[in-house]
């Protein structure tokens, strides 16, 4: 049977007033301030870096972003830690701090479903991470026009775009488990340590036991080992488990639109590199294609993860 | 008179264990109804139910024609609920929270800021409609709950306890509030634990113990039936052999001495004028005349000592 009226009713009410809330609390003070400084700190030495090779490269704005030093990681790396950090502080005390405060039985006596707050706190939650990260980009491109002077092509804003707009839905995996963690624990200490024991387990601990674990599943040919190759099973099972965690999604498919001469982000065979120019940048069409399934899995980790939290929320009573 | 809410049987259960079992009633159009009982006997949850937040177990239950599970948004556009917990977001001001419930409503703006203007001078908040709800006292908070029922122009206010935690000056105050708005033709459903106060205001009650209706009707209605009779009347008077002519007065059930020339009657209803006139024509010199309101306290505590724990059968006295 169909549910009467539309659950979209009172949605952007929920949103402009969970965003006006993110965008005055102390807790997006700190937010910010942390992402500028460290912003600021990975593109000095950058920048440091790159004025020795400016003439060289065709991409100087992109190298920005992934140029790293020895003493510190790149930007994009650095925003690989940092957008999960963001997202678990603005979604996990979402549900269970309405029920806290005690309010979530007086917003839902109001006439909307339940769907319209998830929503709404939801989508409140990407936008203000979407203003961060856009207000990061365009401090990065000015930064990079002063220090360096030298305007950036068309082509490398739109990747710098592309950039953009994947690290909006990287955060919102993270969000998304947030938000789900809020509805499944009662409490938001708790649901805090949870999202942020998982974000632990998939950014650090997972690159280190995926391939333990594909060790198991397909143990090294004792054939390849005496020529000193890896075994090819080995490496696609430990590419495919690797590629479980958002953290090694988001890192592939800034390594392929940033970094224009990426050419395919598996193992390759050699027969398959004939022809190529190799080191030669990419069109910008080709990149995003190389890029386009990873995105796809991180859009289609957010759906999953709101869908879990959708039905976990529904069935959940609503005094507290 | 219509009924504007009606249950059946209406039955929650969670985990096996049954927290409303199979309640009928139904409250009639413009009627003041109470839900009675201690904390945990189920009042709470029955008010979800018929608001649609909590799925019923077993029954049926209309509001105003509707079924809240199946068109909860008409049900709860129609209905004002003032939880026990009241919830108003701490950090928004009085007007910002009423505003919020407003946009959640899909009023538009000009309609919305008449309408809170003229809610928040109803419940006399006028004055600190731009203060942060954190800082408004209980009473405050339960008033700007009602301004919102106001806002809405509901047509059922459910109430739930909204007198715990209040001074008395505040329950005064904000009973008077109620009034007003039955006044104002709105069915007023309201759930408590502090019978006496609650027992002022209410056309009929229902008393629930552990998820059961165990009485239900207009407390004078309930008193007799349990108290035996409505009424206490108090004498005070000299004279001679005044207990056999206050026994003879009609109406009068029982007179009983408690103490010196004072007697105690109990009658079925309001029998002073009928008394004083009984010690006049008897020569005595009448000291002191006073009545007890039969007390929801009385009834309540006299029940479930009779009953001793175990449930007597529903009995409407309605």
């Amino acid at each position: 049977m169909r549910r009467e009226g539309s659950p979209w009713q009172g949605l952007g009410a929920v949103m402009m007033k969970e965003l006006a809330d993110h965008l005055s609390s102390a807790r997006m003070r700190v937010l910010e301030w942390l992402v500028v400084l460290t912003a600021v700190a990975a593109l000095y030495s950058a920048i440091g870096q790159l004025r020795d090779t400016t003439a060289e490269d065709p991409f100087l704005l992109l190298r920005l972003f992934t140029v790293q030093s020895s003493s510190l990681p790149s930007f994009v790396a650095i925003l690989g830690f940092l957008i999960p950090l963001m997202a678990i502080g603005l979604g996990f005390d979402a549900i269970n701090g309405e029920y806290n405060h005690r309010t979530l039985s007086r917003i839902l006596a109001q006439p909307i479903y339940r769907d319209a707050l998830l929503i709404g706190k939801f989508l409140a939650g990407l936008v203000t991470l979407a203003i961060s990260l856009t207000c990061l980009w365009l401090l990065v491109v000015g930064l990079a026009l002063l220090f360096l002077g030298v305007p950036p092509g068309g082509e490398e804003i739109a990747r710098s775009l592309v950039f953009l707009i994947v690290a909006v839905i990287y955060g919102g995996v993270w969000l998304a488990l947030a938000m789900w963690l809020s509805v499944v624990f009662r409490s938001p200490a708790t649901a805090a340590l949870a999202a942020l024991g998982i974000w632990l387990l998939l950014t650090l601990l997972w690159p280190m036991l995926a391939p333990a674990i594909a060790n198991v599943i397909a143990p090294a040919d004792p054939r390849y080992a005496a020529l000193g190759l890896p075994t090819p099973e080995t490496l696609e099972w430990q590419q495919i488990l690797a590629r479980l965690s958002p953290h090694d999604l988001f890192g592939e498919a800034m390594l392929a639109v940033l970094s224009p001469s990426t050419r395919a982000l598996g193992p390759v065979f050699l027969n398959q590199l004939q022809g190529a120019v190799l080191g030669a940048p990419l069109p910008f069409d080709q990149s995003l294609l190389i890029a386009w399934p990873q995105t796809v899995s991180l859009i289609a980790a957010v759906i999953l993860l709101v869908v879990g939290a959708y039905v976990t929320f529904q069935r959940r009573e609503v005094r507290a | 008179m219509d009924a504007v809410i009606a249950a059946q049987g209406l039955t929650k259960r969670y985990d096996g264990a049954v927290v409303v079992d199979g309640i009928d009633f139904s409250v009639g159009k413009g009627e003041t109804f109470g839900l009675l009982g201690p904390n945990g006997s189920g009042k709470t949850t029955t008010i979800l139910m018929m608001l649609g937040l909590t799925e019923r177990s077993a029954g049926n239950v209309t509001v105003l024609g509707e079924d809240p599970m199946r068109s909860p948004l008409t049900v709860k556009r129609r209905v004002g609920y003032l939880p026990d917990s009241i919830g108003f977001y701490d950090n928004l001001t009085a007007t910002e929270n009423l505003a919020y419930t407003a946009r959640l409503m899909g009023l538009p703006r000009s309609e919305r800021e008449r309408r809170i203007a003229a809610a928040l001078a109803r419940v006399r908040l006028s004055g600190v409609a731009g203060k942060r709800v954190g800082t408004f006292s209980r009473g405050m908070q339960q008033r700007l709950g009602l301004a919102e029922i106001i806002m809405k122009r509901a047509e059922i206010a459910i109430l739930d306890e909204p007198t715990s935690g209040l001074d008395p000056q505040s329950t005064i105050e904000f009973l008077d509030l109620i009034r007003e708005l039955r006044g104002e033709g709105v069915t007023v459903l309201l759930s408590s634990h502090q019978l006496d106060q609650v027992q002022r205001i209410c056309d009929r009650v229902a008393l629930f113990q552990t998820g059961r209706i165990v009485l239900m009707g207009p407390v004078g209605d309930l008193a007799r039936q349990v108290l035996g009779a409505g009424f206490v009347v108090e004498v005070e008077a000299e004279g001679q052999g005044l207990d056999r002519r206050l026994a003879a007065v009609p109406g009068v059930s029982a007179v009983a001495s408690i103490g010196q020339n004072r007697y105690r009657l109990t009658a079925d209803r309001d029998v002073r004028p009928e008394a004083a006139r009984a010690v006049v024509a008897a020569g005595g010199a009448l000291t002191k005349l006073s009545v007890d309101e039969p007390s929801l306290d009385a009834i309540y505590a006299r029940y479930f000592q009779v009953g001793s724990g175990v449930p007597r059968e529903v009995s409407d006295a309605a």
